[in-house]
């Protein structure tokens, strides 16, 4: 069984799953019940300033989104930080590092945009034994109308500033959270890494109305009559998750800046995905609130399993491992040509793939009187759209055309040579070939 | 009390809660969730053949989509649009034989979606409510005969109704509803279903319902024909095929049809004297009624004798099943030969069977069944042709109903073509009012 553990920035814990600073990692009861089912760190929910802890409304907090089955896709939340005494949590947090010094244990914290406050907190979270801390930059909702959370995080001359005081006045990793609710993800986190910062981690939680009640005319979750947004999360936010961990990994100012992956983290394939994209390790929230802690167990047998049966001895091994194949849509090969195939053996006659393409795409498949559906070689232009809907796996698949033979569509041979958009005769701004 | 073992024919057999627990619904109906859960299994087909499948051509797909999506008053609206009587179809059809056979997901997985049962989960939906969810027309000033308030003859006056024309339905029974009240298994009909669909069915309003008419009785074609432009005979199949065989006469030798039928209109099912040991002659949906509900009702033994082989056999491999679930034997390739006994039955001798050269005759080998009670269930008749000319055993008609004579339609289990099902004749008596319709207007 392959060895997962991991080491990011020098923190070693017994495998890449962390717990998300997040409601399930408030309190000590709730995170010495994850370190007993197997997780492999903790970031512990956001702490405020010393003081009159912040409120939170006394109705649902959360609201959700529903596949089949009631299946839970995604849930957004109106939770503010913890609202529980300062030390208290940093007694908590203390206790339960000492008894398990084997695992990660990370302090969120989010006070005002005044060096002071961050001169203040710092010691007292730095005495805790905690390995290292992040820096809430992404709170959507609540903290951002009082300019902390992602009202910081939207501003990378404040991510740089914080970023900064905080490798003034601690003295072990510091790690920004970025939010997605910006045009632009790597422009914060180069500001993070300009300030000094270990790592960043994303995504936080996305800007989101889940649902409106349209009996009261009220977005859900609800409070007397009335909504707000709330922070979106669960595996509907992945694939926005995975190309902003992407964007980073790959842009050459943040290239190389350690990455923790958060975005609805279901599964250990989820994990491996995001690992593959970059990602040092990942943060599961949703996951665990849906099913609890014991999932744990299933990402890290899935992962073991997978690595030993791709070799893998450590995971560092495969983190980035995707990024060289993630590049722009200028240079992907347009010489590159694939048709739709129909495996009949498969097939159940559905249509699926017949009604989206003769509605919505191409008219390249056919159906026959008695409900073979079969490509249009001549109009297929591979677009996958039938391979999306087609509810039987592996039954339609794009196959590549060998170079050399003619693509009916077109009429032309498919070349060998790779050849892309900035040099295509139909780009205005094609460069002369180099 | 008796029990199972009293020999001869008697009631009590069960206690009154076994009773009631045997005579609940055979499928339980879906809650909103497991609506919602079963709903989400379709594939929303493009041309679905589940649509194709279905005799009245119901939106399948459509309907389902509207379950899940929270609104199954839309999803009965689909399903009524094409079939009047959806809730009983959604209870008796053989959906194993058409819609849930030709589902995709019964070639992928040997799992159809559950349409019947989300097709009640719809119907009960809005019926529960008394909603009729259609409104009539402007009068026409038209007036409709129906004969036969059975499902083709409900399904034809509703029909009517809605499009603006009056119709009086002249039925032989003192209640409406033909076989949906007389001759199915009381466990698809639960809670009095079959009379409350007539009640909800005719708020449309427009329709009157005349009881103890009997075409060929104190009623005639010409007699209807003289008084209303069109008439739509729906009269189902009263007769029954005779069984000539020695001691056909005995006590205890019924026709299945008359004890379903007492089955059905009894107030307490202890009541009802059954065999200890019951033999049912035939291979159709009757049959399998017949002998389902003899066990049900404290039979010891309860046997199918069938002439042919399973496949032959026109109850399904569902019905089949469910038989032999209850404990039914299921004997094939054996024939009647003599009912024996000292004035009432005690045993059916059979002789066994084979096929020779597509013809079937029997081997000489005969085996004795202890029997009380034997059902004859082989087959229906029609009890008169009216004066119309026939196709085989039945009425002649044209696509749309129209039999030889003009001015006379004739739709169900009467008229030629098409299976002996519910569906079918729901479908016939709706065709047969569009083509009725049209008749009538024309030139207006």
């Amino acid at each position: 069984m392959a060895d997962l553990t991991t080491d990011f920035l020098g923190i070693k814990s017994p495998n890449p799953f962390w717990l998300a600073s997040a409601p399930p990692t408030d309190k000590e009861y709730n995170v010495r019940r994850a370190f007993e089912a197997g997780w492999g760190g903790v970031v512990w929910k956001t702490l405020g300033s010393e003081g009159p802890p912040v409120v939170n409304v006394n109705g649902p907090r959360y609201g959700v989104i529903y596949g089949a089955d009631r299946r839970v896709l995604g849930i957004n939340n109106i939770e503010l930080i913890t609202d529980r005494d300062l030390y208290t949590n940093l007694e908590e947090i203390k206790r339960v590092k000492a008894d398990y010094p084997d695992r990660a244990m990370i302090v969120s914290i989010m006070v005002p945009c005044e060096e002071q406050a961050w001169k203040d907190i710092l010691p007292l979270v730095e005495d805790t034994g905690a390995d290292g801390i992040e820096l809430n930059f992404g709170c959507p909702h609540g903290m951002s109308e009082r300019g902390m959370g992602a009202a910081v995080g939207q501003v990378p001359e404040y991510i740089e500033m914080v970023t900064r005081w905080c490798k003034q006045y601690y003295s072990k990793p510091v790690i920004v959270k970025l939010t997605p609710n910006i045009t632009d993800i790597r422009k914060p986190a180069a500001a993070a890494m300009r300030g000094g910062a270990d790592a960043v981690s994303l995504i936080n939680t996305i800007n989101s109305i889940t649902s409106v009640n349209l009996d009261t005319m009220s977005p859900e979750p609800s409070i007397d009559g009335k909504g707000t947004h709330g922070g979106y999360c669960g595996p509907a936010v992945k694939p926005i998750a995975m190309s902003m961990v992407s964007e980073i990994a790959r842009d050459p100012e943040t290239a190389g800046l350690p990455i923790s992956g958060i975005g609805g983290v279901t599964t250990w394939r989820d994990a491996a995905e995001f690992m593959s994209l970059g990602a040092g390790n990942v943060q599961v929230c949703t996951a665990a609130m849906t099913y609890g802690f014991k999932i744990v167990q299933e990402m890290i047998s899935g992962l073991s399993q997978w690595m030993d049966e791709k070799g893998y001895t450590s995971t560092d091994q495969f983190v980035g491992r995707a990024i060289p194949n993630t590049t722009d849509w200028q240079y992907l090969n347009l010489n590159y040509v694939a048709k739709a195939k129909i495996d009949q053996d498969k097939c159940i006659s559905c249509g699926r793939c017949y009604a989206a393409c003769e509605d919505t795409s191409h008219q390249a498949i056919a159906m026959s009187e008695d409900r073979t559906f079969s490509v249009i070689d001549e109009e297929c232009v591979a677009c996958n759209l039938c391979v999306d809907v087609c509810p039987v796996e592996d039954c339609i698949s794009m196959v590549a055309m060998e170079p050399g033979t003619v693509d009916p569509r077109t009429g032309k041979v498919v070349e060998k040579e790779y050849a892309n958009w900035t040099t295509h005769p139909n780009n205005p701004a094609a460069t002369a070939a180099e | 009390m008796n029990s199972p073992f009293t020999p001869g024919i008697a009631a009590s057999r069960l206690s009154q809660d076994d009773l009631a627990e045997n005579f609940t619904d055979l499928h339980a109906p879906l809650d909103a969730h497991e609506a919602a859960v079963a709903a989400d299994r379709c594939y929303f087909c493009h041309d679905a053949p589940c649509i194709t499948a279905c005799p009245t051509d119901i939106d399948i797909p459509l309907f389902i989509r509207q379950i899940a999506t929270g609104t199954p008053e839309a999803a009965a609206k689909t399903i009524f649009d094409q079939n009047i009587l959806g809730g009983m179809c959604a209870r008796v059809c053989p959906t194993e034989d058409l819609c849930e056979q030709a589902c995709v997901r019964e070639m992928a997985e040997g799992k159809p979606v559950e349409i019947g049962r989300l097709q009640r989960y719809a119907t009960d939906t809005v019926m529960d409510k008394g909603v009729m969810p259609f409104n009539r027309a402007e009068p026409t000033g038209h007036k409709v005969a129906v004969v036969g308030a059975g499902p083709a003859g409900l399904s034809c006056a509703h029909r009517l109704a809605m499009l603006g024309h009056d119709v009086t339905i002249y039925d032989a029974k003192p209640k409406a509803g033909g076989l949906n009240e007389y001759g199915i298994a009381a466990y698809k009909s639960t809670d009095d279903f079959a009379a409350r669909e007539v009640e909800w069915l005719t708020s449309i309003g427009g329709i009157e319902i005349k009881h103890g008419f009997t075409l060929g009785d104190n009623l005639s074609i010409d007699e209807l024909t003289g008084c209303f432009p069109a008439v739509f005979l729906a009269v189902g199949l009263g007769g029954v095929n005779a069984l000539s065989i020695d001691g056909n006469d005995r006590d205890g030798v019924e026709d299945a049809v008359d004890f379903i039928e007492t089955l059905r209109q009894a107030d307490d099912l202890s009541s009802l004297p059954v065999g200890r040991n019951v033999v049912v002659i035939g291979g159709g949906m009757t049959a399998v009624d017949a002998a389902v509900q003899s066990k049900l009702l404290g039979a010891e033994t309860v046997t199918i004798a069938y002439r042919r082989g399973r496949d032959a056999m026109s109850a399904s491999r569902y019905e089949q099943d469910l038989a032999a679930s209850h404990g039914v034997k299921l004997m094939f390739n054996v024939q009647p030969v003599a009912v024996h006994g000292n004035g009432a039955a005690v045993a059916l001798e059979l002789e066994y069977t084979a096929t020779t050269d597509g013809k079937l005759s029997g081997t000489g080998e005969t085996i004795r069944l202890p029997a009380d009670q034997v059902f004859r269930a082989i087959g229906q008749t029609l009890t008169t042709d009216a004066g119309l000319e026939l196709d085989g055993r039945k009425i002649a008609v044209t696509d749309t109903g129209r039999t030889s004579r003009k001015g006379v339609w004739a739709g169900g289990d009467c008229a030629a073509g098409g299976d002996d099902l519910t569906v079918t004749a729901v479908a016939e008596g709706r065709d047969a009012a569009m083509d009725i319709h049209a008749t009538l207007m024309e030139g207006a």
